[in-house]
């Protein structure tokens, strides 16, 4: 009954091969393609380190301003504008502008990739029951591994720097903007889909001018989900060089820092509060013709 | 309607829903009934067997109860559905022929669609839901909504044109439904239940709206409901349809005054004769007593009034021409109104 209690493992050496041959392979293929890889990424890094510069040189009172029109102009709401503004003045008092400024360029590239990547994806699986029953399972994959894992590859093909922290988050941030643009999509009303038929559109047509539109509210919420869940991969991100709040987050670790870790952490949450109330109360603009008046 | 040109005709049309619907082809043809089929053979029996010819520029209505297959069969007629066999003629034009192309151009050009529950675009206000069809046909933005605003103010939507289908009661949205498939300039209007989800009274409004509009643009209109009183009123043609087959087909006065079945009897007993009922199916041969001129065509309730008002008590009914051609009294009035026994008279219907 010795088969019973010993599990049937592979031999210690073949497991030993088995991984090296795994890292090995992994590694040729680093050599091989990591120079084309990273020149292809190129373009993306120039981008983050422009905006980065951009919001640095920014003046704090435009900056300011910027993000206070903007929260009006998402949720028309005073209390959201001036909560914005204040918190924002908080952190720059605090001494933590410079790395806030390094932490929402990322947090902003890192939307726009995943959002026009997302999206597209999202739209294909909504047309094929197909393309879903692949793209799910991948996407429960990349929600439950736990990130330092896929850390891995990704260093070893980028090195440590802003573009492999950058990649990390948006295989992090991008699933809700899939799952959500694909439900969307497809909770669209059949009958009003049955009339843009009727009436001749084209897929294109019908997918511009219904589909679209009737599902930004869910696609809004992934946008809100994806920015959330950036802002919270920022600290993990930090330790392969992305710069930004996440960083004295770390150092505070390492030194028992209580003070520090707190106020960066703080000023995390702050950035995630107003990312979310902007984001959200646009995507409940969005669904306002909705509800009517007087129905 | 006998001599107007057929607009859409519809030949040995079977719609059988399920995995295997040609397999079941064969058991429908040789006479499997639809619960038999669903019951044995696990398919639905949606249309079996349907031959229609529909009249240019008059109201084809079809009626049944739910589930007896109308939105099947309207939605064959722009294709909107597949049949299972059969042929849809329009303007002697096969649909199920069409190639994608053809097809979305019939569809935004020959026939618009009004639906049950409106399937407005909630995103879009009244004025970009009615140019909705107009876009498709890639018409310049200015010409449309210029076009747009005609027909929201025909349907009496005046004023309405920023707000959204949200905001607006069912039957203005309906309105809005109308004015979209009408903008389109599409000689056939597909209308599936239109009215059914409105309450009675703006129903009956939405009713005058559409003969009032069709008084003067003789489209052709096929139009489904399943509440006699409604086809009666609108059709100049009705086709009953019972578990996906059409069992009668007429005029409104065909139907009440011959009902081919009991089943159809059934439907007819409570419904008031005397608006459906036209003088000249009950008129008698030219007398010389006075009395007000009438027309032949004339609803057999109109001319109750009139007549009771005249010292002859009868009237004298004219043709187009203005000829009398025979006359009526008011006996006759009232027995037609009440009894269903002039059957023999339908001779020259
Ligand atoms: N997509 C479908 N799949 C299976 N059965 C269907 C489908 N569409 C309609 N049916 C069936 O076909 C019959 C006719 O439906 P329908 O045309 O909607 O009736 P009506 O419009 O007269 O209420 C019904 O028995 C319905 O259940
Ligand atoms: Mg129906």
């Amino acid at each position: 009954m010795d088969w019973l209690t010993k599990f049937p493992e592979l031999g210690r050496t073949d497991l030993r091969d088995f991984r090296k041959s795994i890292d090995q392979g992994f590694k040729e293929f680093t050599r091989a393609y990591g120079e084309d890889i990273e020149s292809f990424f190129e373009p993306l890094l120039q981008f983050l380190i422009w905006l980065e510069k951009l919001l640095l040189a920014t003046p704090w009172p435009i900056f300011i301003f910027v993000v206070a029109a903007l929260a009006w102009f998402a949720s028309r709401s005073l209390r959201v504008v001036i909560g914005s503004a204040i918190s924002l003045f908080l952190i720059g008092f605090l001494g933590m502008w410079e790395d806030t400024m390094s932490t929402v360029s990322i947090i902003v590239v890192c939307t726009i990739l995943c959002f026009s990547l997302g999206l597209p994806v999202g739209i294909v699986m909504s047309r094929s029951d197909r393309a879903q029953a692949i793209v799910t399972p991948i996407l429960d994959i990349m929600q439950t591994i736990p990130s330092f894992v896929y850390l891995i590859p990704v260093v070893m093909l980028l090195g440590i720097g802003k573009v492999p922290g950058l990649i990390a988050v948006v295989i992090y941030a991008i699933p809700p903007m899939i799952r959500l643009t694909n439900l969307g999509i497809r909770l669209v009303d059949k009958e009003v889909l049955e009339a843009a038929d009727a009436f001749g559109a084209s897929p294109w047509q019908k997918l511009v001018q219904v589909q679209i539109p009737l599902a930004l509210p869910n696609i809004f919420a992934g946008v809100n989900q994806t920015i959330m869940m950036s802002l919270a991969m920022v600290v993990i991100a930090s330790m392969i060089g992305v710069t930004g709040l996440g960083q004295p987050v770390l150092k505070a670790i390492s030194n028992q820092y209580l003070a520090m870790g707190l106020l960066n952490g703080l000023a995390i949450v702050a950035l995630a509060i107003i990312f979310d109330r902007i984001s959200q109360s646009y995507g409940k603009r969005l669904q306002s013709h909705r509800g009517g008046q007087n129905e | 309607m006998s001599d107007s040109e057929t607009k859409i005709e519809i030949k040995q049309l079977f719609k059988i829903f399920g995995d295997h619907p040609e397999d079941m082809l064969e058991k429908v043809r040789g006479g499997v009934s639809k619960d038999e089929l669903n019951d044995q053979y696990n398919h639905v029996l949606g249309l079996s067997d349907i031959n229609l010819k529909m009249p240019a520029k008059g109201v084809q209505v079809v009626m049944g109860l739910s589930g007896s297959g109308k939105s099947t069969l309207i939605r064959h007629i722009n294709r909107l559905i597949e049949p299972t066999t059969g042929e849809v003629w329009v303007d002697g034009e096969n649909v199920l022929e069409m190639d994608e192309k053809t097809l979305r151009y019939f569809r935004c050009n020959r026939a618009s669609m009004v639906f049950q529950r409106f399937a407005l675009l909630p995103h879009r206000t009244v004025m970009e839901n009615t140019i909705y069809g107009l876009e498709i046909q890639g018409m310049a933005e200015k010409d449309a909504e210029k076009r747009a605003a005609y027909w929201i103010e025909r349907v009496g939507l005046a004023g309405y044109e920023e707000n959204f289908p949200g905001q607006l009661s069912g039957g203005m949205q309906q309105r809005v439904g109308l004015a979209r498939a009408l903008a389109t300039d599409a000689d056939i209007l597909l209308m599936d239940e239109a009215f059914s989800a409105l309450d009675p009274l703006i129903r009956t409004d939405m009713q005058n709206i559409l003969l009032d509009l069709q008084q003067e643009l003789y489209k052709t209109i096929v139009f489904i409901t399943h509440d006699l009183e409604e086809a009666l009123r609108i059709g100049d043609q009705i086709a009953i349809l019972r578990d996906g087959q059409v069992i009668q087909q007429g005029t409104p006065q065909q139907i009440v005054l011959k009902p081919k079945d009991d089943y159809i009897a059934d439907f007819t007993k409570d419904i008031n004769r005397g608006r459906v009922i036209q003088l000249k199916t009950i008129m008698k041969a030219p007398n010389d007593k006075s009395g007000p001129e009438l027309s032949a065509e004339m609803l057999v309730e109109d001319a109750a009034q009139l007549v009771t008002e005249s010292p002859s008590s009868q009237a004298r009914v004219t043709n187009d021409a203005g000829d009398v051609v025979g006359v009526v009294g008011i006996n006759d009035l009232i027995r037609a109104m009440a009894r269903p026994d002039i059957e023999s008279r339908l001779e020259e219907l």
